[in-house]
């Protein structure tokens, strides 16, 4: 095998958004004895939130609100705000998703629309408890207004598990936060009989798949790729 | 006007798992093949390991045809159609979907290939289900062997032999019929998980075995052994350890420079002389339109495309669609059951992170006809198959066993403990084919070129619904001794489009009810062949690749030793 790692992080040359995060936030969030650091959605550690590429400001905002409840920052660390999963749907939406971009925006306006009717304000706006409440009606399919309001709870949950859990390559799962709060090892080209043993438990390796020279080069598809998978089939 | 190329002797449609290994004895025996691919070739870094790529966006750095055509399905043909797949579950590269599959490579069990005689035989007539077209095969397991075992070869099968030459190994598996030799190579190794559940297997009395796949379990040939990364699953091999088409029987039929591979060609039509004989193919290709004349064609796509491919060429003297003067293109079709699977939960690690779909363990206590049926509402049964593979994505989709919400702090608590603590089964189980499935043309949906695609018409029957629910308690019991404190049978699904579609161009010898005949060539038309699952009139309880390959290698087999009266 010819692949050698790459000593710098790729990915964070081509995540512009990552790329303007300070250095420090790239370090873990969790403690290396395995001791999440506490802290409520609006901790310090949160990247700032850059401008959508996708969606207009707002819709950004509500989308940002929506995964922060889904996957919260909380005791057992960092959530969907940490690994950006909404920063990776807003970008993806433009590009491999990009078939779904109007279902976000009417699924996004007829939230906003129902926390104005049963709660006065935006959804963003509204506490965690307002929040949480209107999520599990929409999830339910008891959103008066918002009709076939649980399919739309069912892409957003499955985007945002999307973002939280991807490659970083996509741009979410920043810093491995996904990866990390499940354990996953990460990305290896090969793996040991003794990897594989009930008991072991691998170092995680956080390398992203195009972190390895062999997945990191620029023939054509993979270029159409790094562009948000805008070709056949999307 | 078409530009017209120069005549070879055959034309094969399709360069996948089944085309890719008809070519080989063709070329090997002189003939001169053109073969004509959808998609392009792909190469090991185009592999990355990336779940979100190869798991969830349907492959987007491969030219997928397929994608623009995909099957309708509805349940009966008085329902509506159901919602639509947005990705195709097979691809288009040379080698097919050989490239991501998971390379589980079993041959049939002796019982498939005879569900009606052997049926009837020891539980009566009045066992077959209701409304089922099933036949026996035309040969049995007896006749298929020196092509399985020429295939298991080309391509490179990891695996225990359980019965050679009637001697039992317990090693492998015991109910398997008999071959004549062992794998080529050993089987892929063993997982923490695995040795696990094989244990808990033998606690039950029942026998577990590793179950055979195309992927190296050493070095084979010039091609390195699998390392186990655990992208294998929908994902192509970064080292070529598994043994798609694309690296074994193309490469091979190119060497000896009488196979010309023509990428990205989409064909539109098999052509008919006016003597009722095939005389080659039209297809597209960068926007001009070619014909490639043959003395012989080869259909050789996935299921759908080459029901969809026969019934788009009408001509005067096949109105219906091409050899369907008797009405049976599109019939006798069915998709594996493989839905009605089981979910555990373990109350410890697995660590099952790596690994691939293919590195597991079977038991076949349940499948077939291995276990009398006397007592039983049904005939058949189902392949039990564990396996290491897991990745982030779909762990953190998993079902939470009722424990927990869907999401927020709950959930996050939940999948924080239990990402790899849970497994999920891989169930195979006997389906018959039955009079009211069926494929055609959908009348309202075409693909961008203002082509009907392929309709599945098809639902699961009470027989496959049986075998389900008894399959799925066995699974139960598995987890349960293994340790398991929680499990959820899943859904047994709909029969929308499968990765494991049978039928459509049934093989057989009765010219009344089947398409091609027992060697694989058309009843109606004696210079078109047909190859793929499309040909098999019995799925089995396990993968139907190495199957549909082994009777691939037969046709090729026999277009050469038959080339007078295939052409005359």
């Amino acid at each position: 095998m010819n692949q050698r790692l790459i000593a710098r992080r790729e990915w964070l040359k081509r995540v512009g958004a990552a790329a303007a995060i300070p250095p420090r936030m790239l370090l873990p969030i969790v403690t290396p004895s395995g001791e999440p650091i506490p802290g409520p959605a609006q901790s310090p550690i949160a990247p700032a939130v850059s401008a959508p590429e996708t969606l207009t400001a707002g819709e950004a905002e509500t989308l940002g609100a929506i995964a922060a409840r889904l996957i919260p920052t909380d005791g057992n660390g960092p959530g969907a705000t940490e690994a950006r999963a909404a920063q990776y749907i807003d970008r993806a939406l433009g590009g491999a998703l990009s078939s779904f971009r109007d279902t976000y925006r009417a699924g996004l306006a007829a939230l906003d629309q129902y926390a104005q009717s049963t709660k006065g304000n935006s959804f963003a706006r509204l506490s965690t408890a307002d929040q949480d409440a209107l999520l599990r009606d929409i999830e339910r399919n008891e959103a008066a207004g918002f009709s076939q309001s649980a399919a739309f709870f069912n892409l957003v949950l499955a985007h945002t598990i999307q973002g939280t859990f991807c490659d970083p390559h996509y741009g979410g799962n920043v810093n491995f936060a996904g990866w990390d709060l499940i354990g996953y090892p990460g990305v290896r080209l090969a793996v040991s009989a003794g990897e594989q043993g009930l008991n072991a438990r691998p170092a995680p390796t956080h390398m992203s798949a195009y972190d390895y020279r062999m997945f990191s080069g620029s023939r054509p598809a993979r270029a159409a790729l790094d562009q948000g998978g805008r070709h056949h089939g999307d | 006007m078409a530009t017209e190329l120069k005549k070879t002797d055959v034309v094969i449609v399709g360069l996948g798992a089944v085309g890719g290994v008809a070519v080989l004895p063709i070329v090997e025996a002189g003939l001169n093949v053109v073969g004509l691919e959808a998609g392009t070739w792909l190469r090991a870094d185009d592999f990355a390991p990336d779940e979100l790529r190869n798991n969830y966006r349907g492959w987007p750095q491969a030219v997928q045809k397929a994608n623009r055509e995909i099957p309708t399905h509805r349940p009966n043909a008085s329902s509506p159609n159901s919602p639509r797949l947005a990705i195709h579950p097979m691809m288009n590269a040379v080698g097919g979907t050989s490239l991501h599959y998971w390379a589980q490579s079993w041959r049939l069990s002796p019982w498939d290939f005879k569900v009606m005689s052997e049926t009837t035989r020891r539980y009566g007539a009045s066992r077959i289900p209701k409304g089922s077209t099933v036949e026996d095969w035309p040969f049995g397991l007896e006749e298929l062997e020196p092509y399985y075992d020429r295939v298991e070869r080309e391509i490179g099968v990891s695996g225990k032999a359980g019965n050679i030459d009637g001697r039992i190994d317990r090693g492998g598996n015991i109910f398997e019929g008999p071959r004549k030799r062992e794998y080529p190579m050993p089987p892929l190794r063993g997982s923490g998980f695995t040795e696990m559940m094989t244990n808990a297997a033998r606690g039950l009395g029942w026998h577990a075995f590793p179950g055979p796949a195309a992927v190296n379990s050493r070095n084979y040939g010039n091609r390195t052994a699998c390392v186990y990364h655990g992208f294998c699953n929908r994902g192509g091999c970064h080292v070529n350890a598994k043994g798609s088409t694309a690296v074994t029987t193309i490469p091979k039929a190119l060497s000896t420079k009488r196979l010309d591979v023509v990428t990205e060609a989409h064909v539109i039509r098999i052509d008919v002389n006016d003597k009722g004989r095939v005389s080659g193919v039209s297809y597209l290709k960068s926007g001009t339109e070619y014909f490639q004349p043959a003395d012989v064609v080869l259909l050789a796509g996935y299921t759908y495309e080459n029901v969809r491919l026969l019934l788009l060429s009408k001509s005067k003297a096949f109105p219906n669609g091409l050899s369907n003067n008797h009405g049976q293109v599109g019939r006798h079709y069915f998709s594996h059951n493989t839905g009605a699977s089981v979910s555990a939960l373990f109350p410890r690690s697995l660590n099952s992170w790596y690994g691939l779909p293919a590195q597991g363990v079977a038991v076949d206590n349940w499948a077939d006809d291995n276990f009398d049926h006397a007592g039983l509402d049904f005939i058949g049964g189902g392949n039990l198959w564990i396996y290491s593979d897991r990745r982030p994505i779909g762990a953190a989709s998993m079902s939470t066993f009722g424990r927990a919400p869907r999401w927020g702090t709950a959930w996050k608590t939940f999948i924080k403990e239990n990402a790899d603590r849970a497994n999920t089964a891989y169930l195979q189980k006997t389906t018959l084919p039955y009079e009211d499935n069926y494929l055609d043309l959908d009348p309202n949906v075409t693909d961008p070129l203002g082509y009907p695609v392929c309709r599945i018409t098809a639902e699961f029957k009470e027989n496959d619904r049986a075998v389900g629910a008894f399959i799925q308690d066995k699974m139960v019991e598995w987890y349960r001794a293994a340790g398991a404190v929680a499990t959820d049978k899943l859904p047994l699904g709909t029969m929308g489009p499968s990765t494991h579609a049978y039928g459509g161009t049934r093989m057989g010898n009765n010219t009344e009810t089947n398409v091609v005949n027992r060697w694989g060539f058309s009843h109606e038309v004696p210079n078109l062949g047909v190859v793929g699952a499309s040909v098999m009139g019995t799925s089995g309880a396990r993968n139907p690749t190495l199957t549909a390959q082994a009777l691939a290698w037969r046709t090729g087999d026999y277009l050469t030793r038959s080339w007078k009266e295939i052409t005359a």
